[in-house]
């Protein structure tokens, strides 16, 4: 659902919506699914961010959001110097994804990874500085970062949807979307919820507890 | 947000209120959130647009590979042209402002875009200024700027990449236009024949940046554009009409958009940035880039 706050912001340093502010944003996520800096990064720009990104600052921008700077945060400016001075293992690498319109010109693939996790993560900018994470760890999911989300693969077995929507519900937190994927049938179930308040620790912590969850997180609401 | 313009005017004239007040109201529906909430996220939005004007105007700014900056300034204290003392030259230097500002990785506001960031702000600060007219009026003008913006976000695009500049300049100059029509007291229908005078002007428009650095032309393509949404406004508030509705005029916009080569789609492979000098300036540019 476009917005007239989408519209008119974000507040953001420059110069590309695109490029820049929503490049942030993908970065931003992208450190959610690790909960933290990532201590190795392989972005992978594909079209026109692999043509034009040294100049939008797209590389800046998606450090920038790796190291939880926010679109309108002067420090992307500088975001190259300081992961040299962190000495990180981030790398850039031009690629190609696929074809118009299946993958979207403004495209990258984030690896990231800080302790036991590791993620992939397929998202574009699709202009004005709105985002759509298409896939996470080869599960196809749509995020727009417009919502706190919780992300979560658990076993496929009965009854695991109203388990967490209880668990939601008695902490205060409204469902807006639940979108569902798995592989195939009695594989691992996908499951993307976003909700309308920011879920607190002990909502993690209950979702973790369940014995078929395989893992859980939060991405905080990048935007919108 | 409405899907069409044709339905936030019916809804507006039939209710008699301006655009501004249905599309927020709409919004306030749609994101469970008060209208005072809204109106002071605009607020905060006016704030950052008004200093990112100030902020280009000292003249002291340089992009990134020093392409461009300090324009802004030459209109303030330049040589006068015909449009000397006018709010036409008034509304060009500010647009200048704050593409400047864009270009050296200072705050601005996306509207819709950080590319065609110069055009509204330029407009309505530049008409309020002139007119007199105060913060309440501006904070409307937003809204409604938001509301047309979002229609073309919904049946075109607002994306350089996917659309050429006709979807970020281009797109900017109708939801200035709209957004100005408003301000000097034209209804809602009047906005709408603003709208689709200001995007005809800009069909076509190809985004041809220059080592795909938002700088060249990007700049001067915020004046252009803020021209075009004034010339749209006159003939607008004179009781202009134009046949084809804004919508249709948005869903060509669409149209040309994804027909569009790649090459005049942001990738810096055609248009200007692919001329003779385009090419050597950005090969000289971005070395100096990887330098800094």
């Amino acid at each position: 659902m476009v917005s007239i706050l989408d519209i008119i912001g974000p507040v953001m340093v420059g110069p590309s919506s695109s490029h820049t502010a929503g490049a942030c944003r993908l970065g931003l996520i992208a450190r959610d699914l690790v909960a933290g800096t990532p201590e190795s990064a392989l972005i992978e720009l594909h079209g026109s961010f692999a043509r034009t990104g040294e100049g939008h600052g797209t590389d800046k921008a998606i450090v920038g959001g790796l190291f939880g700077f926010r679109p309108d945060d002067e420090r992307l400016r500088d975001s190259l110097q300081i992961l040299e001075k962190e000495g990180l293992d981030w790398r850039f690498e031009k690629t190609t994804l696929g074809d118009e319109p299946e993958v979207h010109p403004n495209t990258v693939r984030i690896t990231v990874k800080r302790q036991h996790r590791h993620h992939v993560m397929l998202g574009a900018s699709l202009g004005a500085g709105r985002i759509k994470v298409s896939q996470i760890d080869g599960y196809p999911v749509e995020v727009d970062g417009s919502h706190h989300t919780i992300v979560m693969v658990a076993e496929d077995v009965k009854g695991s949807i109203a388990r967490i929507a209880g668990i939601l519900s008695d902490a205060g937190v409204n469902i807006a979307t639940l979108r569902l994927s798995r592989k195939h049938r009695g594989g691992d179930a996908f499951m993307v919820i976003e909700v309308d308040e920011q879920p607190g620790e002990e909502v993690r912590d209950a979702l973790r507890a369940l014995p078929w969850v395989r893992w859980t997180h939060r991405i905080d609401k990048v935007g919108g | 947000m409405y899907g069409s313009l044709h339905d936030a005017i019916r809804d507006a004239e039939a209710r008699g209120v301006s655009l501004a007040t249905a599309a927020l109201e709409l919004e306030a529906r749609d994101q469970g959130r008060p209208v005072a909430e809204i109106r002071e996220a605009l607020a905060r939005a006016l704030a950052v647009m008004r200093h990112a004007v100030e902020q280009g105007l000292t003249g002291d700014l340089r992009s990134n590979s020093g392409l461009v900056g300090g324009d802004a300034a030459k209109l303030r204290t330049g040589p006068a042209g015909p449009l000397a003392g006018t709010l036409f030259r008034d509304v060009l230097m500010r647009a200048l402002a704050v593409q400047e500002v864009n270009a050296a990785m200072g705050v601005i506001v996306a509207a819709p875009t950080a590319g065609g960031a110069g055009v509204l702000p330029a407009v309505i600060l530049g008409i309020a200024r002139d007119k007199g007219l105060g913060d309440e009026v501006l904070i409307d003008a937003l809204a409604t700027a938001g509301l047309i913006g979002a229609v073309v976000a919904q049946r075109a695009s607002l994306s350089g990449a996917e659309g050429g500049c006709q979807a970020e300049t281009g797109a900017a100059a109708g939801m200035a236009a709209g957004a100005a029509t408003q301000m000097l007291g034209g209804t809602p229908s009047m906005v709408g024949h603003a709208v689709a005078l200001a995007q005809q002007g800009t069909l076509g428009l190809v985004c041809d940046p220059l080592g795909g650095l938002v700088e060249l032309p990007c700049v001067f393509r915020n004046a252009t554009g803020a021209a075009i949404a004034l010339a749209a406004v006159e003939m607008a508030m004179a009781g202009i009409t134009f046949a084809i509705p804004a919508d249709e005029v948005i869903d060509t916009m669409g149209e040309i958009g994804r027909e569009m080569d790649v090459r005049y789609r942001e990738t810096a492979g055609g248009g200007l940035a692919a001329t003779p000098t385009g090419r050597k300036l950005s090969r000289e540019r971005l070395v100096q880039i990887r330098r800094s």
